[in-house]
């Protein structure tokens, strides 16, 4: 086996919305608010003591713990995909409706149930690959210049 | 998901195009969550109302579109239909009176009045608070709801003992349209059972506290359910309600109890019924102290604009305001500020708390807030609350500095202009 090949892991999981995507990973272990947590013109995390404050998601594929905070969880994303900043994919460990609801209505692939941690296995930056339907992630430790290096 | 052959015939067309785009997101959100069937409720509280400029796109292809686009996740555009079962909207962007304080652009009281107007005739009651149960809409023990807003979904489930997830404006468009939900989650009893012990050693007895309280167990125990006990002093709707609104911000608490007084748990055995608190938790002075600390997002003690009523206040507290300010004027610097149901403004009106409020330079909002409406009086840079939902949600909204602290300290900011208040 290669140094290359020791960097790739698959998680496998469940499928909430289905569908395929790649992208880099961003990465948080706090929940995430919709209405008054994100931005939804530009993406951004605009909650006060969020370890993401200031950073976008958008075209990320974001794994993060869940959803918290007002019902307009999923509003906000919707907006946030009509505006064309939403997520690539979503990875979240802790199943909720308002995380259910905007995961659906953001229609990006979404997984959850997965047999390892993803908060763990998973860092910013590392290159992800998401078939929802399959119910697997593959993750490329350090990014896709890893993977070409 | 099991579908009854009703459903089926809805999802299938044959009650029409909207109620099957409503059978359609119901199914797709309910395969996400994860739920086996759908329940029938008869009460739904969700967000309808157009009037912000960020749709103006939309609306401008009708409010079929709207409802279609954000109320059903619907590329198609349907016609929308009266609504099935009693749905009522929750608050808004613009209080119909008082558009001008806000720095309402015209165009925009006009786009949420026709709004209103296609939701009236489809049976959407304009309720426009985010407190329904303040204003007639109080559920029953056990009742399966669909409401939005978080403050009001801990209040359904832990106060009244009704039985609601958080639903969302997609879901509970949908809901309005079928009379179904996905049952899972909160519906089912056996999910409504406390998870953390909170042994409260202080005394909790004011709204201030009550909040703190709820900010700080938010936080740690997140979307699980507390069962408080200690030395709670028996608390009100006022009290809880701020609590909750508390408790959702920090958090997800959907659902907590506290023995004896929350009508699912007479006993502390009740409330855990099998399970075992996974997690204890203590609420003394530290504690106290470290959500107050939380809260505070201001350094600056000069004020500028005074924030009330968040969740919608309820009489008593409209009532505590005028007798605060009755005869005195608030510093001419400063915008107070005070939200109410419009429901219970014209309670107030009829009390003359309103004349009072007015007379001393303040004003009572309805329909809205700035943290939903995202406006606020011109030039703000410094505002202070006695809610801690608003003290956590509108700095990071409106990028200014907050201060949290109790009505009392609020009102004597308004008077000042400075802040004084403190633990």
């Amino acid at each position: 086996m290669t140094a290359i090949e020791m960097q790739q892991l698959v998680i496998h999981g469940r499928r909430v919305v289905g569908g395929k995507a790649e992208g880099e990973a961003l990465v948080t272990r706090e929940t995430i608010s919709g209405w008054g947590g994100i931005n939804e013109r530009d993406g951004t995390i605009i909650e006060r003591r969020h370890e993401l404050v200031g950073q976008s998601f958008a075209g990320k594929i974001l794994v993060f713990p869940g959803a918290k905070g007002s019902s307009g969880w999923s509003a906000f994303f919707h907006m946030a995909r009509l505006n064309g900043v939403c997520p690539k994919a979503m990875i979240f460990t802790r199943m909720t409706t308002k995380m259910a609801l905007g995961a659906v209505v953001t229609r990006v692939p979404a997984m959850t149930d997965c047999d390892l941690d993803p908060l763990e296995v998973i860092e910013t930056g590392d290159w992800v690959s998401i078939d929802a339907d399959a119910g697997t992630i593959t993750v490329r430790k350090g990014g896709r210049r890893a993977r070409q290096a | 998901m099991q579908l009854t052959d009703y459903e089926k015939a809805m999802l299938d067309g044959a009650n029409g195009a909207a109620k099957a785009r409503a059978m359609d997101l119901l199914l797709r959100y309910g395969q996400a969550v994860g739920a086996e069937r759908l329940v029938e409720t008869r009460n739904v509280a969700g967000a309808f109302n157009a009037s912000t400029p960020s749709i103006q796109a939309i609306v401008d292809k009708g409010f079929d579109a709207v409802y279609s686009e954000l109320n059903l996740d619907s590329d198609e555009v349907v016609e929308i239909p009266r609504v099935a079962v009693p749905t009522t909207q929750l608050i808004t962007g613009i209080d119909n009176d008082n558009w001008r304080l806000q720095g309402v652009d015209e165009s925009l009281v006009k786009m949420q009045r026709a709004s209103e107007a296609f939701l009236g005739e489809r049976g959407i009651n304009m309720c426009a608070t985010c407190t329904p149960y303040q204003v007639g809409n109080v559920p029953l023990m056990g009742e399966h709801c669909a409401w939005m807003e978080s403050s009001a979904v801990i209040y359904c489930n832990s106060v009244l003992g009704a039985r609601t997830n958080v639903e969302g404006k997609e879901s509970t468009g949908a809901a309005a349209l079928t009379g179904r939900i996905p049952y899972w989650g909160y519906h089912l009893p056996e999910n409504r059972f406390g998870t953390h012990r909170v042994n409260v050693t202080i005394d909790v007895d004011d709204m201030m506290d009550w909040g703190l309280l709820g900010y700080y167990v938010g936080e740690i125990v997140q979307e699980h359910k507390p069962v408080l006990s200690g030395r709670l002093h028996h608390p009100n709707l006022i009290k809880l309600k701020h609590f909750g609104a508390a408790a959702a911000s920090s958090g997800g608490v959907e659902m907590y109890h506290i023995p004896g007084v929350t009508p699912e748990a007479r006993t502390m055995e009740e409330a855990f019924g099998p399970h075992r608190p996974q997690q204890v938790l203590h609420f003394g002075e530290v504690e106290r102290r470290e959500a107050w600390e939380k809260l505070q997002s201001a350094t600056d003690r000069r004020v500028d604009f005074i924030m009330l009523g968040c969740p919608h206040n309820a009489i008593e507290q409209v009532e505590l305001v005028a007798h605060l300010l009755r005869g005195r004027k608030i510093h001419p610097d400063v915008a107070l500020w005070v939200h109410t149901p419009r429901a219970i403004k014209e309670i107030a009106r009829r009390a003359g708390y309103l004349a009072t409020i007015e007379a001393a330079g303040g004003v009572i909002m309805s329909d809205t807030c700035p943290a939903i409406s995202r406006r606020l009086p011109e030039g703000v840079r410094v505002i202070a609350t006695d809610s801690a939902k608003q003290a956590h949600y509108l700095p990071a909204i409106a990028k200014l500095q907050g201060w949290f602290g109790s009505v009392r300290q609020c009102v004597d900011a308004a008077l000042t202009g400075e802040w004084q208040g403190g633990l």
